[in-house]
């Protein structure tokens, strides 16, 4: 399987694959670790007559620490995020989802701007970045803007990302210490891919109680969400097995459930349902009263 | 468009097609028929090589997103004559059967033994996880891995 024919560009900066993507427009793809767009071209699902390599632009690779952000360049593959101790101390729930994508060769290339535009609605990132509240950076002729993740995933693989922009990094306020997390996923025993997963971030105030929780779900509706009403039913509760289960039944509240062959939808929603809860008491049992 | 990159230590400069995917450009433009095309899909990871010392599916990269690399395939394991340990490994536990498989498995077992050098069952199962054998069962895959990790261990004198 080869993919279409197309002209090659590396960029050497954010500008220059700006001024790139403004020549060729709606005849250009960006390509970061080819993940994702690889295997679409195969397929011939996408054509572009123009790739623009952005990998070799040494700021969209950086993971640093700036103004008390943590922010990750948007061609940083999945193992290098998995393994940077900075993101580990400081990010585990990020470090633990991208530690969850695929297999290690997917890891070793896959970045993690290439998975929030493509926007797979089994991709693990989303559920984290959800959680984290992560604030995505897309750069545009003559500046940029932010978009927060619980504005960006718009559609099944739709997002805010407009023609000419382009994702340059993601920047995320550290992990409150005391904090607990976890990333529970379901993995197709093939692909790797979420059948479902969660990602669940919270807090315990001094008496033992949920001060605040933050619910990412992927993999069970056409685009990944916030469990509102998940959150909600723990905020100010205490964190123990019944309540757990009861706001980890609302999961599915409200979703249109993916359904194919691999799960029916109901099925899916029972999975959500189960790894919430997982993940939930995960995060609990790490938490610091 | 002109590529220049290392492959199993020898410098190469090549004309290739921009979609020319790396595991082609080894095959049939390096002639190193060693790195096998499976199911061409990023799932079964028969064409992983080395890509900058870590494994990768090469039918999902493009051989110009390698310019300026350095990559070893199964062709490079072996030094002067000597099995590297893992191809001890694959021979002396009887690591395969019909070898489709095998050295994309041991591409990714070395991947595995550059991060830890006593990896656990675990560990192996889970970073052999983007390979697939039908002959197997993985069993004698996971002891060859095991083989190569001591005997590595033992050279380094650990």
């Amino acid at each position: 399987m080869y993919p279409g024919q197309f002209e090659y560009h590396r960029a050497a900066s954010i500008k220059d694959a700006l001024d790139l993507l403004k020549r060729y427009g709606d005849d250009a793809k960006l390509l970061s670790g080819g993940h994702s767009l690889i295997p679409m071209m195969k397929l011939r699902l996408a054509q572009p007559a123009h790739l623009i390599d952005v990998t070799k632009i040494a700021e969209m690779r950086a993971i640093s620490e700036s103004n008390g952000k943590i922010v990750i360049g948007a061609a940083a593959a999945h193992d290098t995020v998995a393994n940077s101790s900075l993101v580990r101390d400081k990010l585990g729930l990020l470090a633990e989802a991208a530690a969850a994508i695929g297999d290690v060769q997917v890891r070793n290339r896959g970045t993690i701007g290439g998975s929030l535009t493509h926007a797979d609605p089994a991709a693990d990132y989303p559920a984290a970045v959800l959680a984290l509240e992560g604030e995505i950076k897309l750069e545009r002729e003559g500046g940029s803007r932010t978009v927060k993740a619980a504005d960006f995933f718009l559609d099944l693989m739709t997002t805010a990302v407009q023609p000419g922009e382009l994702l340059s990094q993601i920047s995320f306020a550290p992990i409150p210490a005391g904090a607990g997390y976890s990333y529970q996923k379901y993995p197709h025993p093939a692909s790797g891919f979420a059948m479902v997963g969660v990602a669940a971030l919270l807090s315990l105030d001094r008496s033992g109680k949920i001060a605040s929780a933050r619910v990412g779900v992927t993999g069970l509706g056409p685009k990944a969400f916030r469990a509102s009403a998940v959150e909600a039913a723990l905020a100010g509760k205490s964190a123990d097995a019944a309540t757990i289960a009861a706001a980890a039944a609302k999961t599915a509240d409200g979703i249109d459930a993916l359904g194919d062959i691999h799960a029916s939808s109901e099925y899916r929603a029972e999975l959500a349902r189960v790894y919430a809860r997982r993940a939930i008491q995960a995060a609990v049992a790490r938490a610091k009263a | 468009m002109r590529v220049n990159l290392t492959v199993n230590g020898q410098p190469r400069s090549d004309e290739i097609e921009p979609r020319l995917l790396l595991v082609h450009y080894l095959r049939d433009v390096a002639g190193l028929t060693g790195t096998h095309v499976g199911c061409e899909s990023t799932l079964c990871g028969a064409c992983t090589v080395l890509l900058d010392g870590k494994a990768v599916k090469s039918c999902t990269v493009l051989a110009v997103q390698a310019d300026g690399a350095s990559v070893t395939t199964v062709e490079g394991l072996a030094k002067d004559g000597k099995f590297h340990p893992i191809q001890d490994g694959f021979w002396e536990e009887h690591g395969l059967q019909c070898g489709y498989c095998t050295p994309g498995m041991m591409m990714a077992a070395v991947d595995l033994l550059s991060r830890t050098t006593n990896p656990s069952e675990d560990e192996i199962r889970h970073a052999l996880e983007g390979n697939l054998c039908r002959c197997t069962g993985y069993q004698h895959i996971i002891k060859a891995v095991q083989y190569a990790a001591e005997k590595m261990r033992a050279a380094a004198g650990r």
